[in-house]
């Protein structure tokens, strides 16, 4: 089977053509680094069925990151390449263009983001730009999929090219004699978005900017969240769903094993979703009505912000703090994709360059960084209780990720790396993108977390009813009573949490804790370890012995902040 | 005048005329479009050596206060 590669600068676009030749669904933003990994799909050309990969961005066969480690990697294994060039930024695009022309492989290149070019002003000759390359270009726009069907049509009859290899000095003058005799720059006014481009990335007005953006994202996705659950999914539970696992009750109430496994335990008499813990009762109650609509509204604020380009400017506003933490401004982007899911925000560790700073990141992102799971949890079962309650897990936690930064930073062996970054310009969201990658990420949470959520709701009952929850409890006792001050059956949350960070939360409900019990243990589960999921992938970023020190940092961290806590408190 | 482009003022413009870094350096800044010859124009400045913005044809590169004081440009004063 023929694998094609579609290669090209970061954010040009490489992921949107992907998704249109394959069908296959990924995540594509207004951001430089949105690929880390590659992904294979398949696409039919003329009867041939052939392999699609999706490499990371680069901006040279000089890999300057991991991600662009993996890309420059999969070039010697594709046999046709898709070279992905930004029109509204073609001289410098053209410079891995050329690179690719001396490969030796069958190339064609799209020219895509094509309908930008026209309002900023810029004018290309296709025709002739296809002769100096000597290879065909076709004008693109991936987010429609204008010209798509074209570079597929393109692709049947392509011969190798092999350019002799020049210096850099060489490329440049051929680059510049190729932009003098196809584009034409024309003079334009500067639109709004550019205008707010510049606002929100200089000193003063940027950081007002910015603290808008986090305070309105904040209120949307808090009001978004609870709407859907107070005005809809909530009602429909008590309204259509307890009827029916109710009656269910009374029929296997008989079997007491069944019955704990797929009702649970009844609270006064009847089934209280958030405290019986069955399979059919909490485990479903937990994924589908309290956390999957802060999913929705966190990706639905994040969506947006990703599209229309904002993180990069976060990023910059960001970097002076990041410095102190031994980061650089574009690992708060990884914070905040984290902050959805750390899955996510652990896979653009790979982005960092250093050592140090994905051992930083990782650490950091560990202990102090809750993903919208486990957020939805604490706020559902704790802000029930207080407000304050939760106030003092978050801020304990965001104090955490600063003083662990600092320390770190302090610490380790090494300078932080200078920032870097392309800014993109500002775009106004597609909303058919905006809703489809949303349905992406949110039909990505069903399939995954609902699973997991049962699987720990199930683990969780079985073992109880075979005491081997009594066993471990008494084991770890003496930390859990004495240090935290958490009853010895507090261990099942800590066990489950491998698994599920929203479950394990969950199962602090049940406990009957007091308020101060329930906030330590919320900490303390945020903190003591990420879910097997985040920790397989920082696993693979950090490798046996860097993994080993974060997880004992982790480990301690959890011990004494819960036991301070628990002193103060 | 030739200086380093931090001390550009925002939206000044200047030719770059040397890169005052090691090889990765120059070929990293080269791909990325920031060479010699090209005309940088100053978008932001952060404050307590913080990231510089600049803009280079029709993109926008951030990059720390250290690594902007090794692209030394000529200003047009």
């Amino acid at each position: 089977m023929k694998k094609i590669l579609l290669v090209g600068n970061p954010n040009v676009g490489k992921s949107a053509i992907f998704s249109r030749l394959t069908g296959v669904r990924v995540v594509i933003s207004n951001f430089p680094g949105s690929t880390v990994e590659y992904t294979k799909g398949r696409s039919k050309i003329f009867g041939d069925v052939v392999e699609v990969i999706d490499i990371p961005g680069t901006y040279s066969s000089n890999p300057n990151c991991c991600a662009e480690e993996v890309a420059v990697k999969m070039l010697d294994q594709g046999d046709i390449i898709v070279n992905v060039v930004d029109a509204t930024n073609l001289e410098r695009n053209l410079y891995l263009t050329l690179e690719l022309l001396t490969r030796g492989l069958p190339v064609i290149v799209a020219l895509n983001i094509w309908d930008e070019t026209k309002h900023r002003g810029i004018s290309i000759d296709v025709k002739k730009l296809e002769e100096l390359l000597g290879v065909p270009v076709v004008s693109t726009c991936g987010l429609t999929g204008e010209g798509i069907r074209e570079v597929a049509l393109k692709m049947k009859n392509l011969k190798p090219v092999k350019r002799s290899d020049i210096s850099d000095e060489e490329r440049w003058v051929e680059i510049g004699n190729i932009i003098k005799e196809v584009q034409r720059l024309h003079h334009r006014h500067h639109t709004f978005l550019e205008l707010l481009e510049g606002w929100s990335i200089r000193p003063i007005s940027g950081f007002i900017i910015g603290a808008f953006v986090m305070v309105v994202s904040f209120f949307l996705v808090r009001f978004i969240g609870e709407s859907i659950i107070n005005h809809l999914l909530d009602p429909l539970f008590n309204n259509y769903w307890l009827p029916v696992v109710s009656s269910l009750s009374s029929i296997i109430s008989k079997f007491g094993f069944l019955h704990y496994i797929i009702i649970g335990k009844l609270i006064n008499g009847g089934i209280d979703f958030g405290l019986s813990f069955g399979l059919l009762t909490t485990g479903l109650y937990v994924p589908i009505v309290m956390v999957a609509p802060y999913i929705l509204s966190f990706y639905f604020v994040l969506g947006l912000m990703e599209d229309f380009g904002y993180l990069p400017r976060f990023a910059v506003l960001v970097d002076n703090v990041m410095h102190k933490l031994g980061l650089h401004g574009y690992a708060a982007v990884g914070m905040i994709l984290g902050l959805g899911c750390n899955v996510a925000g652990a896979l653009s560790v790979r982005l960092l360059e250093s050592r140090r700073e994905k051992f930083i990141a990782s650490t950091l992102l560990s202990i102090a960084v809750p993903c919208m799971a486990q957020i939805a949890v604490i706020v559902g079962l704790l802000g029930a209780r207080s407000n304050k309650a939760v106030m003092i897990v978050f801020s304990t936690l965001l104090l955490l990720w600063f003083i662990i930064g600092y320390i770190l930073n302090k610490v380790l062996k090494g300078e932080s790396i200078p920032l870097m970054l392309e800014i993109p310009p500002y775009r106004r969201p597609h909303f058919g993108a905006v809703v489809k990658k949303l349905w992406m990420r949110i039909s990505g949470f069903f399939l995954t977390a609902i699973p997991y959520v049962l699987l720990g709701v199930f683990l969780v009952n079985v073992s109880y009813f075979f005491g081997v929850i009594d066993f471990f409890a008494r084991i770890f006792s003496p930390v859990l009573k004495n240090i935290w001050g958490l009853p010895s059956e507090a261990i099942s949350a800590l066990l489950v949490g491998f698994i599920r960070k929203d479950v394990a939360v969950g199962m602090l409900g049940p406990m009957g804790l007091t308020l101060k019990q329930l906030t330590v243990g919320c900490v303390i589960l945020a903190i003591y370890f990420p879910c097997f999921a985040t920790f397989m992938v920082l696993f693979r970023e950090l490798g046996f012995k860097d993994m080993l020190k974060a997880a004992a940092i982790m480990i301690f961290v959890a011990i004494t902040v819960g036991g301070t806590l628990n002193l103060i408190l | 005048m030739i200086a380093d482009i931090t001390h550009l003022e925002t939206k000044e413009s200047g030719v770059v005329v040397e890169i005052r870094g090691g090889v990765g350096l120059i070929e990293r800044l080269q791909s990325m479009g920031i060479r010699v010859d090209k005309k940088i124009t100053k978008i932001s400045s952060h404050f307590w050596g913080g990231p510089q913005t600049i803009e280079i044809d029709n993109f926008k590169v951030a990059i720390g206060h250290g690594m902007a004081k090794k692209i030394m440009v000529d200003i047009d004063r």
